[in-house]
């Protein structure tokens, strides 16, 4: 479990003042232009040794990441663009950045940005965080006005600005070729790849997409080694990381914990227990909704953190859990998702458009138990030729959570199918009721 | 994807007001010159509020988009495209005040069919999407807010309204109607997304309340 010595997010809950006074007191900006004087190598190469991966979803290296930008300007301006999207269900941690540590944020992307030859950065904000956004405007200006953004921005030498772009309510824009296109000022529809971002990107310049916490965490990487970052978690899934834990538990929060920490630990401490206690728990989704689920037979021992969850055939995602007791009806809770994928598809590509509606019609049968049990390999067939299909990967997201239902929950599925045509017959067809849909079958 | 694209009365004619100029001025700064289309969002947002300020009501008629188009030099579909892909554009009229329930899979383990359940009692509302017969409500089903630690949610316009229940929402409705807007956040003893009852973490002298 993480110290409170050891945490990035000092001022998560926003219990003490968010403005540049403030932030200067907790360490923020305090010897920027020295951290940059270092020169780009030396960040690049802190940040690869810090073992940072992406905490946006994907967890693919961040200091990587940054080492693809182009090392020389071929003319082109270069553009860091931080993805403040959050639109993932159970994902709620970025909200906490950028109203309580906007500073954090601000200086880090000044770091990340000269570490990638970027004189200018965008952070994209979900529409619906207005005034989230508003506070983080709050502090660009402050920032502005105290010559830590801008010309020469904090004594650096590197001319810096740094600037808001809101979103308007498309899950898709979290995806980062479709937040390009939305900043661009198009329907959030993805880009083919490649040619990848860092080659041709943002207004057709090399670009980087990074989540808001990934780049948040820079300037303390930075300020305190790689080694310690590196020292905490487990190899390969170093440091600490923004969590949350909403659903079924005592205590819903946003906190900030090391990885690799056993998720029973986690929901026990900072979720205050499973409401009703351990035994009353049913399932977890470990990170935003388009990860697997997990029954409580893999809770009781897996650890938090991108490797021990891939094993377990989920994955970390945001580690913005939702947790369910056993009072849930577990395939409403995964039909509701798939409700939401329908809805947030683009419509770009032909099987996710049509795929995600075919998912959503079959599950909510399978809510009802309108349906026939060789259906359910049928709906498993139709989430396998809707993933891996697509230009981006909010196919893939519409068809895991279903795979993992199927996975775990199947005889539950069998017993409302069972149930449904004990009620009200079959000959073999799916027989709807004079007098409309009946609801679920209790 | 939004799909509904509903023909409403639309007025003859827009132009943006003085405020709405100011707010432009400064969006536009915020892109290259040759980039303008970028600004097309928040124009739409700008387009929006002024309806808002001045009709009560706040939504984007077609001759907005095309002001919008000619102000950037896009083609007018390029502006429809941006204005019925994105939910928050309401191209329809809506009432005073948006009510936008969060209704995915987080909300809803945290009881939002009962938050639904108290809008449509407090307004009379039957379906999503429907305007109260006052003029004064919408309520619109939403997805994720992002919020899922303290849900589940209720979104007024620009407010978030957390740790909803059928009688806080009530309470909150009761409010709006009479003119007041009740303060947003928690609506339960909480700081932010703290645990109820008090942080666990970032309790060392270090980090504690400076203040």
């Amino acid at each position: 479990m993480l110290a409170d010595k050891d945490r990035i997010f000092t001022n998560l809950y926003g219990q003490n003042d968010w403005r540049l006074e403030a932030a200067r007191k907790r360490g923020d900006w305090a010897n920027t232009a020295d951290i940059l004087a270092k020169g780009r190598d030396v960040i690049i190469a802190e940040m690869k040794a810090s073992g940072l991966r992406g905490r946006g979803g994907a967890g693919f290296p961040t200091g990587l990441k940054w080492s693809f930008m182009p090392k020389q300007s071929d003319g082109r301006p270069h553009y860091l663009v931080i993805n403040g999207d959050e639109s993932e269900p159970g994902t709620c941690k970025d909200r906490e950045v950028m109203r309580h540590e906007p500073h954090k944020l601000i200086e880090s992307a000044l770091i990340a940005s000269f570490a990638m030859g970027a004189h200018a950065s965008y952070i994209y904000i979900r529409g619906e965080f207005c005034r989230e956004a508003e506070r983080l405007q709050a502090a660009i200006d402050e920032a502005y006005a105290a010559g830590l953004l801008g010309k020469n921005a904090a004594g650096s030498g590197w001319d810096f600005d740094f600037r808001i772009h809101r979103g308007a309510g498309a899950y898709i824009c979290g995806e980062e070729t479709a937040l390009l296109e939305s900043l661009e000022g198009k329907k959030g529809q993805p880009r083919m790849k490649p040619p990848f971002p860092a080659g041709v990107g943002l207004y057709g310049c090399p670009t980087t997409v990074n989540n808001v916490e990934s780049i948040a965490v820079t300037s303390t990487i930075m300020r305190r080694g790689a080694a310690w970052f590196a020292g905490l978690g487990r190899p390969n899934n170093a440091g600490s990381k923004l969590m949350a834990i909403s659903g079924h538990v005592n205590t819903p929060c946003v906190f900030e914990e090391e990885l690799g920490v056993p998720l029973k630990d986690i929901i026990e401490k900072h979720g205050g227990g499973v409401r009703g206690g351990w035994d009353n728990l049913l399932a977890v989704i470990p990170g935003g909704c388009s990860v697997p689920l997990l029954p409580k037979s893999v809770c009781e021992t897996v650890l938090m953190d991108y490797d021990s969850l891939r094993a377990e055939r989920s994955g970390l995602g945001t580690a913005c859990m939702i947790v369910m007791d056993k009072s849930t009806d577990i395939i409403k809770a995964i039909a509701r998702f798939s409700k939401f994928f329908k809805h947030e598809s683009c419509g770009q590509c032909t099987p996710c458009r049509e795929g995600t509606g075919w998912m959503m019609r079959m599950m909510d049968r399978m809510v009802q138990g309108r349906a026939d049990i060789e259906e359910i390999d049928l709906l498993e067939q139709v989430t396998r030729q809707v993933e891996g299909h697509t230009i981006c990967a909010l196919g893939d997201a519409a068809a895991w959570p279903i795979q993992g239902l199927i996975r775990h929950f199947r005889p539950e599925m069998e017993e409302r199918i069972r149930q449904y045509k004990a009620a009200y017959g079959s000959t073999g067809l799916v027989q709807v009721p004079a007098g409309g849909v009946p609801a679920a079958v209790e | 994807m939004s799909t509904a694209w509903t023909p409403a009365e639309q007025p003859d004619s827009f132009v943006f007001d003085s405020a709405s100029e100011a707010e432009i001025a400064g969006v536009l700064s915020k892109y290259p010159e040759e980039r303008k289309a970028s600004a097309v969002m928040p124009l739409l947002y700008i387009a929006q509020r002024q309806m808002g300020r001045v009709t009560g009501s706040a939504w984007v008629p077609v001759v907005a988009m095309d002001v919008i188009a000619q102000r950037l030099g896009m083609a007018a579909m390029r502006v429809y495209e941006v204005a019925s892909f994105y939910t928050m554009f309401n191209t329809r009229p809506i009432g005073r005040y948006h009510l936008q329930v969060c209704t995915t899979t987080p909300c809803w383990l945290r009881g939002s069919d009962d938050v639904v359940e108290a809008c449509q009692k407090a307004t009379g509302i039957q379906h999503f999407g429907e305007t109260s017969a006052d003029g004064l409500f919408t309520m619109t089903e939403v997805e994720c807010l992002g919020a899922c630690a303290n849900a589940p949610i209720l979104q007024v316009d620009d407010d978030f309204y957390e740790d909803m229940n059928a009688e806080r929402t009530a309470q909150v409705i009761a409010e709006l109607r009479a003119g007041r807007r009740p303060t947003p956040g928690p609506m339960i003893d909480r700081n932010v997304s703290a645990p109820e009852g008090g942080r666990k973490t970032l309790l060392s002298s270090s980090t504690a309340d400076q203040e």
